[in-house]
């Protein structure tokens, strides 16, 4: 379910990037968790998440759209997105859940709420080390285990430019493909692509829901601008 | 994966969709998968939305469009005539969606994504211990992909520091011998968008470990993305942050798993509820 250890990206570009998930342990808390994820996703409603997932073979808010046709395209115009009520009621078992943030006070926010609950869920932040302790000496949680990303290694010289690998990694089980993310970044910069357009195609293609629209728009605003930033 | 030639109109949307680039534009002017490039991640089956365009009366449009230096440009995510089709797989190669597609499910562990757990639910698992240190050595990631005889190369060269390999991980099923690393000889030939080597040791070896897997990957035609975890101690501190800076590498990301989970289903007859 999760893929979210490894962005790309130094400590200053990962400052709108914050990520909450639960997981279920089967055969010592599954038995009603499917309830609980969903407490766990409707606080994070009150937050402003920028993606929002639950276990389902549906996908996330953002999905693809099956039954395309000239009135759909033409008239209604595309619909990328759905409710988050949709995706709530969708959850199958195991109930995992994920919510992506942009704001560090979003994250605590929603932090201090889960702690106050008896979720009964494992929940993991993946974020800067510094920012999550700052939020956890604050309202009073600290980390049980701890996953440290120690970066890429290997030939390196299969990697992709910077900023496509700022937005590839986004989605850790590697679905978005740099040729895809190269293109809506040209795209982005030839003015032929909205960078919130741009970032909502990308973010279709991630079925856990761990893409960060939010700060896949400002890479590709940084792009368009021709900054390298990534 | 492959592609309806009846129905497919050419218009490459789907080439720079795969993150294997196995898709690419065939003499017919339609898309072809290279199969052996081809993971079955399932991203251009699933992820691309779709229309139901008539492939003939399309192309003509496209070539008359074409005659007056027009073009015909749906949106880069659409399959306009929904000509991608999802073969029935069989081993060894069902091991290439199982590894690459996160909404299919491990049957060896029964986890979706990379079927592991990690320290994501250590709070329940007790995977990683106070003094034991956990490795996740990803293979193929981000975005280049892996054959599993270049994961077996590292698994044996890691099994002869006596590691211990997670037993609750796809790859480790995939070991015909978990003491020498070994990966079933069937599987070695199949390519995979990513999967995950996990182990873990006693937490003074972890230099030791670290350089080893250095010297393996090194020689390596994939990428890596490399992990490790460990238990914090009851003020959230841990051992290893400090060492790993010291080694150089940039500890400053990582998953933090808040230790919120409980045992809450009911035990079983004639058993003691642990909580």
């Amino acid at each position: 379910m999760t893929n979210t250890l490894h962005r790309f990206g130094k400590p200053d570009e990962l400052k709108d990037d914050y990520i909450a998930f639960t997981l279920v342990c089967p055969g010592k808390n599954d038995i009603g968790s499917i309830e609980r994820a969903r407490d766990f996703l409707k606080i994070a409603l009150k937050y402003n998440p920028v993606n929002f997932a639950a276990e389902s073979r549906h996908g996330p808010v953002f999905r693809p759209e099956k039954n395309l046709n000239l009135f759909r395209l033409y008239l209604r115009g595309r619909k990328e997105i759905v409710s988050p009520e949709l995706v709530m009621d969708e959850m199958e078992p195991p109930a995992h859940a994920v919510v992506v943030f942009s704001k560090k006070q979003a994250l605590e926010e929603f932090l201090k709420e889960i702690k106050e609950i008896d979720l009964g869920l494992s929940v993991n932040v993946s974020s800067l080390v510094e920012d999550f302790k700052e939020i956890a000496q604050r309202i009073g949680i600290s980390p049980h285990s701890i996953n440290y990303s120690l970066g890429f290694r290997g030939n390196l010289y299969r990697l992709p430019e910077q900023q496509v690998l700022a937005l590839t990694t986004m989605c850790g089980h590697g679905l978005i493909a740099s040729s895809f993310a190269k293109k809506m970044i040209d795209r982005v910069k030839e003015r032929r692509l909205a960078p919130e357009k741009a970032a909502r195609y990308m973010a279709k293609l991630c079925v856990c829901g761990a893409f960060n629209t939010s700060r896949a728009e400002r890479i590709l605003h940084e792009a368009r601008m021709s900054k390298s930033k990534a | 994966m492959n592609i309806d030639k009846t129905k497919c109109i050419g218009c490459a949307n789907c080439v720079p969709i795969c993150p294997m680039g196995a898709i690419y534009i065939a003499d017919d002017g339609l898309s072809e998968i290279n199969q052996e490039t081809c993971v079955e991640c399932y991203t251009c089956y699933r992820g691309m939305s779709t229309e139901n365009l008539l492939q003939q009366p399309t192309r003509f449009l496209r070539g008359l469009l074409a005659f007056f230096k027009l073009r015909f440009q749906p949106d880069p995510d659409i399959c306009p005539s929904g000509a991608i089709t999802a073969d029935e797989l069989t081993w060894p190669r069902i091991l290439r969606r199982a590894f690459s597609d996160p909404q299919a499910p491990h049957e060896s562990t029964g986890i979706g994504g990379r079927g592991t757990q990690e320290v994501k639910t250590n709070e329940l698992t007790g995977r990683v211990k106070e003094g034991e240190t956990g490795f996740t050595v990803e293979f193929g990631r981000p975005g280049v992909g892996v054959y599993f005889k270049e994961v077996d190369k590292v698994s044996q060269a890691l099994a002869k520091m006596s590691v211990e390999f997670q037993p609750e991980n796809p790859l480790t099923a995939l070991m015909f011998n978990v003491k020498t690393g070994e990966l079933r000889e069937d599987v070695l030939n199949e390519k995979v968008m990513s999967c995950i080597l996990e182990f873990k040791t006693d937490i003074a070896k972890m230099p030791d470990i670290l350089n080893t897997i250095e010297d393996e990957i090194r020689q390596l035609d994939t990428v890596v993305a490399l992990g490790v975890s460990v238990r914090c101690d009851s003020n959230g501190d841990d051992a290893v942050r400090d060492q790993l800076t010291s080694m150089g590498y940039d500890a400053w990301r990582a998953k933090i798993n808040i230790g919120l989970g409980k045992h809450t289903n009911p035990a079983p007859a004639g058993e003691e509820k642990v909580s």
